[in-house]
């Protein structure tokens, strides 16, 4: 467990270890398969830190958001929240300090409640408010705090833009005084000239709040920019993890190289100029992902070791881990 | 000079709902020379799809075609019916769109469906036509053709359809391409791919593409020219270089502001465009974007300026911009 050298520091507010999440399958009618979702996670967050998780569609990112928040039952492994194991612990008095935000704003907001009783049903559930009076002040507060005003508050979420619902659904999480959001892809169903004011508002609440954020997306320019470290996953491992600049500029790993090369920069100059790692083929299927490296059937590194034998996540400088047999032949390159 | 392949002229076109008229397209002209990759860039609501499906009759009721021209390659669509439409679409101008799912017919194998559009502007025969497919599979980057044939959509990734689509958009080499948001179902190892196989393609059978997407870095990779388009308007036209480094309209800065830059070591604060995207059922008067820019003047909430050239292939419809040119005469006066 590499990651534990922090765990006896008390500024670390979330601590993960070799988290695993399997799903059931069906296949045929007595053979049972699992879906490896998450496979051996480990990393941590510090507290008033932004850590990111990207990695393509499949990979694991938002069910190991999830497990941390115990929405799904961990299948192994150990969530530590503030030095407290909360792997089987009834989640009540944590659901207070640890909240999320949904991608789909449409689909994450009960469209026959008024969005004062969508910020209020948290306070309601956590008993949070004394009086009517009280309660009603919380929802004005919050709904001011995400850039809404008052009125809103008798209003219905179809009367909203995918923008302000988004606002909406942040409410609701700030609504409990939160100290920990998991943050599941909150800006990708949004415009392009809204997305700016997500993030923003994202970051002012961290500093306003002292809030901790584990933002997982699948836009890598959008999680640079708001995250202190990035984890990147690949079919439920974790492949790298290291701080933002670290991962985008001097990355180490053959996918994580690829898959920055591989994003589309928004300046026609340093577009023209640059090296890509064009990565053939697909994410293979993760009922059935292949053996030792996960990787290694898009690598152009990989050999007969990567097959048999699984890499671990390993120290390549202060803070900076990828798993990979070949870290000396890439970081020739 | 090479020749107009697309020349599209104070087009309007309006849906008309049970809550009112949409108008969709308000006046929106575009031209684009053989050879060129033009990117349309809008958010959803702008007016950038329609612009494609009227490029290839396909626009529904409740949408209709209200004024202006679309020429393409000699033809008039706009006063075509759908009988000679039918004679163009797939064969010079194709369509790919953003989700390869629903465009597939999920009953048909993928040979069926690429040999449908041979079948349909093409003279081959059962043989050949198999031949053909082979070889539009092969063109596409998809290994073991001959087995993908026999297959059905659901049995494919997602990148693999999309190549598919593509196959199927490129049997009768059309003039022209239009990819309606190709990639944004798709993960970002996997739209480099498709990217680079669209760029490859237009220089082995020397195609067009037009290019719609919401996303500014994938216009900046491909295109040589950019359509910016707002609430049914087109805001500013350019070369790729002129919109990126020299944008003249408050949105299009705007928008180029509000974006990250993966390539960039500092920290800067995202600078957001306010507000909210327009209610096309209730559009403001005069320019669309008047409400969310932030040098909004009086007259912006009443007239939508007229274009402003500012090179020969640079034009921006701004109030700003027409206050310089007076301003620029009134010198010039004295």
């Amino acid at each position: 467990m590499i990651v534990t050298e922090k765990s006896k520091d008390r500024n670390t507010l979330i601590e993960v270890q070799d988290l695993k999440q399997y799903f059931p399958v069906n296949n045929g009618l007595f053979r049972k398969k699992y879906v490896k979702a998450v496979d051996g996670v480990s990393f941590h967050i510090e507290r008033g830190e932004t850590l990111g998780l990207v990695g393509e569609s499949g990979c694991g990112k938002t069910t190991a958001g999830r497990s941390i928040l115990r929405l799904y039952e961990p299948t192994g492994g150990r969530i530590i929240y503030d030095g407290t194991d909360i792997t089987r612990v009834d989640m009540k008095p944590y659901r207070q300090k640890m909240q999320i935000v949904f991608q789909d704003p449409y689909a994450s907001l009960d469209p026959r409640m008024t969005v004062g009783d969508i910020i209020g049903e948290p306070i309601d559930i956590n008993n949070l408010a004394g009086s009517k009076k009280e309660r009603n002040d919380m929802i004005m507060e919050m709904l001011q705090r995400v850039g809404l005003n008052s009125e809103h508050a008798n209003r219905y979420p179809h009367e909203f833009s995918g923008g302000q619902r988004q606002r909406i659904g942040i409410a609701r999480a700030l609504a409990v005084n939160p100290e920990f959001i998991v943050c599941d892809e909150p800006i990708s169903a949004l415009d392009v000239s809204i997305q700016a004011q997500i993030v923003n508002m994202f970051e002012e609440l961290q500093e306003k709040m002292g809030l901790t954020y584990l933002f997982i997306a699948h836009d890598i320019s959008v999680v640079k920019h708001i995250s202190n470290r990035i984890g990147v996953m690949y079919l439920g491992r974790l492949v790298e993890l290291a701080e933002s600049n670290e991962i985008v500029f001097h990355s180490v790993h053959p996918y994580t190289r690829s898959l920055i090369s591989a994003v589309p920069i928004p300046d026609p100059e340093s577009g023209r100029k640059r090296k890509r790692i064009v990565l053939e083929g697909d994410v293979p299927s993760p009922l059935d992902p292949p053996s030792g490296c996960h990787f290694r059937t898009r690598c152009p590194y990989a050999d007969e070791r990567c097959k048999t034998e699984e890499p671990k996540l390993i120290r390549v400088s202060n803070g900076h881990y990828a798993a990979c047999h070949h870290l000396d032949r890439v970081r020739e390159n | 000079m090479s020749k107009t392949l697309l020349d599209i002229k104070n087009l309007r076109l309006s849906f008309f709902t049970p809550q009112g008229e949409v108008k969709a397209l308000n006046d929106v002209s575009v031209s684009m020379q053989e050879g060129d990759v033009l990117g349309i860039v809008g958010e959803s609501g702008s007016g950038k799809s329609v612009t494609a499906s009227s490029i290839m009759g396909l626009v529904s009721h409740p949408g209709r075609i209200i004024g202006g021209t679309i020429e393409f390659n000699g033809h008039r669509i706009h006063e075509m019916s759908e009988k000679e439409m039918r004679n163009i679409r797939g064969k010079e101008v194709s369509m790919i769109f953003q989700d390869p799912i629903t465009s597939l017919n999920p009953v048909y194998t993928i040979g069926n469906q690429i040999r449908e559009v041979i079948y349909l502007h093409t003279d081959l025969n059962k043989q050949q036509a198999y031949e053909r497919s082979v070889e539009l599979l092969k063109l596409v980057g998809i290994n073991e053709p001959e087995r993908r044939l026999k297959q059905y959509p659901h049995e494919l990734s997602g990148g693999m359809r999309q190549r598919v689509m593509i196959a199927i958009a490129l049997a009768c080499e059309p003039k022209l391409l239009i990819a309606d948001e190709p990639t944004t179902a798709l993960d970002v190892t996997i739209q480099a791919q498709i990217i680079e196989l669209m760029m490859e393609l237009k220089r082995k059978i020397n195609m067009s593409i037009i290019m719609i997407t919401h996303d500014l870095g994938i216009v900046a990779s491909m295109c040589n020219k950019i359509v910016v388009m707002y609430a049914g308007k087109v805001v500013e036209a350019g070369t790729t270089d002129e919109i990126f480094y020299n944008p003249k309209h408050e949105y299009t800065k705007g928008l180029l502001r509000s974006i990250p830059r993966i390539n960039s070591e500092k920290h800067e604060k995202l600078v957001p465009i306010d507000g909210t995207p327009v209610d096309m059922l209730n559009p403001p008067e005069g320019c669309p974007f008047a409400p969310r820019c932030e040098k909004c003047m009086k007259i912006c909430l009443r007239r939508m300026p007229e274009f402003t050239q500012i090179t020969s292939t640079h034009k921006s419809a701004c109030w700003l911009l027409q206050k310089e040119v007076f301003e620029q005469k009134r010198r010039e006066g004295k």
